[in-house]
């Protein structure tokens, strides 16, 4: 039997081949609107939380907290992957998509355990975001302190 | 609440849809013309954003478009590396390891706390293959 993977690929490589060019328009589309509607939606929560007289930093934690959030409980329901498949990088690049790679691989390694399966399974994709982040906030306040 | 949406600055949210959109877009045409994993889109965006943030560019992208260029994932890079700075100004050296997950830690702390929440209520996936 075929490794679906392989089937997965060899199915992409014809598609590349038959239609070169409008899958990417249309990709490149969805994802526009979808990301830009994500965004749209932090806006709107972040001007009313400046509307409430709350600082920016404040604001923006809030908005990250409700977007998180709303997205892990729609991977839990898994709605999101739905979006995640018709938006691509739109649903994938705001913060719901760090969101969603820690719920994901969570649901799908619950079966392992509480600790060693979801605990630690989490952090897949997020665990290397977080590394890389606060690794490079680091060098650029060390680099700061060096030169300011 | 009827006060809040007569103050709504509509020019400020379609610049949000504008510019995350367009940041999307950059990450859509790095799926589909790289074979990057999104892992990698991801960790490409949080440095980016952090270096960007650093050099103190993304500020200006966050000023015009607000949510739209703090939203994407660049923006998380942004914020840690604003926090950062912040904190070197005012702690000295240490601020470089305590400001960046302070500036973040709201983030980070929800995302784990929905995430496990939302997987211990999820049901396992039905395997369709």
């Amino acid at each position: 039997m075929d490794n679906p993977q392989d089937t997965q690929k060899k199915y992409q490589d014809y598609i590349d081949k038959k239609s070169p060019n409008s899958p990417i328009l249309k990709n490149c589309f969805n994802a526009f609107w979808v990301g830009g509607l994500i965004c749209v939606i932090g806006e709107l929560i972040s001007q009313f939380c400046k509307f409430k007289g709350l600082d920016i930093q404040t604001s923006g934690t809030i908005v990250s907290i409700i977007l998180i959030g709303i997205s892990a409980f729609l991977t839990g329901l898994n709605i999101f992957n739905k979006i995640g498949k018709f938006a691509g990088a739109g649903s994938l690049i705001p913060i719901t998509g760090f969101a969603n790679s820690i719920v994901s691989p969570a649901m799908e390694y619950k079966s392992e355990g509480y600790v060693m399966g979801v605990g630690a399974k989490m952090f897949t994709v997020a665990g290397p975001v977080l590394v890389y982040g606060i690794s490079s906030s680091i060098v650029v306040g060390i680099i700061y302190f060096i030169f300011k | 609440m009827q006060e809040f949406f007569q103050n709504i600055n509509y020019m400020h949210i379609l610049y949000a849809f504008l510019v995350g959109g367009a940041i999307c877009i950059i990450g859509q045409i790095l799926i589909d013309k790289t074979k990057l994993t999104p892992a990698r889109i991801l960790v490409i965006f949080v440095t980016l954003g952090a270096i960007l943030g650093g050099l103190g560019i993304y500020q200006y992208l966050v000023d015009f478009a607000g949510a739209g260029a703090t939203v994407p994932l660049t923006g998380f890079g942004y914020n840690l590396a604003k926090g950062a700075k912040e904190a070197v100004d005012q702690y000295g050296l240490v601020g470089a390891f305590i400001g960046g997950t302070k500036a973040a830690a709201g983030g980070i702390a929800a995302a784990i706390f929905f995430g496990y929440i939302a997987s211990l209520i999820s049901k396992p996936k039905m395997k369709k293959q």
